[in-house]
């Protein structure tokens, strides 16, 4: 399979988002703390939050987990501060860079396409942006972050992808009517 | 759509759940000192009941965190959710006949 995915219709774009290498970070809540802070970020971000800065961009997934995406560019430096950081504090750090992608989606046409995917509502009001969570896409886990009114970032399994991006590009295409 | 309250990520539907038994089983510290007949007890018999029951339910499709729950096993209303380690919470008889409902 293609690594780059494309769709374009009207209303609605997928694309292949940028490169980062992928983090899934289990700890207790006062051990995430200390992650973010050693990360550069003030604190973990609350629930179901995202927080950025530098090269580090932190979803809150869980009370108990975080995933971590890194620009490849600054990864090098932010997991040796993390390593520094965390150093005999009992956590679990996984990568996790090549078993998911992530795809953009943008357009007026997103909310209702990805309404028709999930139980959640993604309207602005319910879904604001920086709320990121785990959920379930059509019958694949998928994560969903939403990065701006109109855009959404997914961060799904890589072999999920060609199923997650057709049922999307019907779901666009029935919303256009 | 059927929702249950995580009660770390709020009302989610109930298809991002599975389910995980009876609640507040409390496994025989030391395996040894029992009977068959307990250890039996402890694998297999639960209460069933047809009414209000504690259960454990985990966030499979979520935060993927275990925690447990008040349903009614008649009406599949859930009276609340609470967090694991914490007590069976006490339901005053509005909220239990609410569930029945
Ligand atoms: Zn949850």
């Amino acid at each position: 399979m293609s690594d780059t995915m494309q769709l374009a219709r009207s209303g609605f774009t997928l694309a292949t988002a940028a490169d980062r290498r992928r983090f899934v970070l289990q700890a207790r809540p006062g051990t995430l703390d200390a992650a973010a802070r050693a990360l550069g970020l003030a604190e973990a971000p609350a629930m179901l939050a995202t927080a950025s800065g530098g090269a580090v961009t932190a979803l809150r997934l869980g009370p108990q987990e975080i995933l971590l995406l890194l620009d490849p560019a600054g990864a090098g430096d932010s997991l040796a501060a993390l390593r520094t950081g965390l150093d005999a504090v009992a956590h679990s750090l996984v990568e996790v860079s090549d078993r998911q992608v992530g795809l953009d989606l943008s357009g007026a046409l997103v909310e209702p396409a990805l309404a028709s995917l999930t139980s959640i509502d993604v309207a602005l009001p319910a879904f604001p942006v920086g709320m990121a969570t785990r959920t379930l896409l059509g019958k694949a886990d998928g994560v969903l972050w939403r990065t701006g009114p109109e855009q959404f970032r997914l961060e799904i399994w890589r072999s999920f992808a060609p199923y997650i991006s057709g049922l999307l590009d019907e779901a666009a295409r029935d919303a256009a009517f | 759509m059927l929702l249950i309250r995580c009660p770390y990520c709020g009302d989610r539907a109930e298809i991002e759940f599975a389910n995980g038994g009876e609640a507040h089983i409390a496994r025989p510290a030391d395996p040894m000192t029992q009977t068959d007949e307990e250890w039996a007890q402890y694998l297999y018999m639960r209460d069933n009941p047809k009414g209000l029951i504690a259960e454990r339910w985990r966030h499979a499709h979520g935060c993927n965190r275990f925690f447990n729950a008040l349903r009614d096993t008649r009406t599949d209303r859930f009276v609340t959710t609470y967090e694991m380690g914490q007590p069976r919470p006490e339901i005053d008889a509005a909220a239990a006949a609410e569930a029945a409902r």
